[in-house]
């Protein structure tokens, strides 16, 4: 007969967070999918996942500076992207070819920074400019990609 | 429902978020904060003013553990740590006082 359990079970292991990256591929307004995607990234960094964002071919445009939508009537929701780094979301991977597609540099993109919590509090740069190559080896090492 | 104030009638949701934030003001915050039972004091105030800043400059109100880091950060510890944040708004601070405020329903779950 089994002995009688003596101590309470143990409580159930922690899951290890999953590595999620957001593709975003299409331009900020015109359709929800920018504005849906921004939405689920706050939701999922709550969660304490590690979480990354991605942006190609029109994508890019989500990022650039001097966002005006008055005549559209929706929300610019742009300044959001700033507000990242309080969520522990420092990874902004930016396809080079995408830009240079579009005629768009770095200087058209607005700053987003973090603070390293290892670093002293540095701020540092969230947009990292990567090649498409790099992009497909980032993809490459995540365990969850999420297209919008 | 909606906020009836000096003789304005301010439109909000099924639970009490306003529709339009721009028609905000301090006198309605002190209405709203009375249908949640809360008296405002300074404290709540400057958790209210914070989020209304906050809102202001990244066009999303914070989850809590954003709220509390933040706050860490520009009150000081003793007035960032999630009790300290119940007692002001028990019901939760991040919806609680965001209502206050004026700000929509924070996403997520808090």
């Amino acid at each position: 007969m089994a002995e009688p359990a003596k101590s309470p079970p143990a409580p159930p292991a922690k899951s290890t967070p999953k590595k999620f990256l957001y593709v975003n591929r299409r331009a900020p307004y015109g359709t929800i999918y920018a504005l849906e995607s921004l939405e689920v990234v706050l939701i999922g960094a709550a969660f304490d996942q590690h979480v990354a964002l991605a942006f190609i071919d029109d994508g890019v445009f989500q990022l650039t500076k001097g966002q005006d939508t008055k005549s559209l009537g929706v929300k610019n929701f742009s300044p959001t992207f700033r507000a990242l780094g309080d969520y522990g979301v420092t990874k902004f991977y930016v396809e080079k070819e995408s830009m240079q597609e579009r005629g768009l540099t770095l200087d058209d993109l607005q700053a987003v920074t973090y603070e390293d919590e290892n670093d002293g509090f540095k701020e540092k740069p969230s947009i990292q400019v990567v090649s498409r190559s790099e992009m497909g080896a980032i993809m490459q090492q995540q365990d969850v990609l999420l297209n919008f | 429902m909606g906020y009836m104030l000096n003789g304005t009638d301010f439109e909000a949701d099924e639970e009490g978020y306003l529709t339009d934030l721009s028609v905000w003001n301090p006198d309605l915050a002190l209405l709203i904060a009375q249908s949640e039972d809360l008296e405002m004091n300074d404290e709540r105030w400057e958790v209210v003013n914070f989020l209304r800043s906050y809102y202001d400059e990244y066009q999303v109100a914070p989850a809590i553990r954003v709220l509390t880091k933040a706050l860490a950060k520009t009150m000081g510890p003793d007035k960032s740590s999630n009790e300290y944040l119940y007692t002001l708004f028990p019901y939760g601070p991040a919806k609680q006082a965001c209502k206050i405020a004026g700000l929509p329903k924070p996403t997520g779950c808090v």
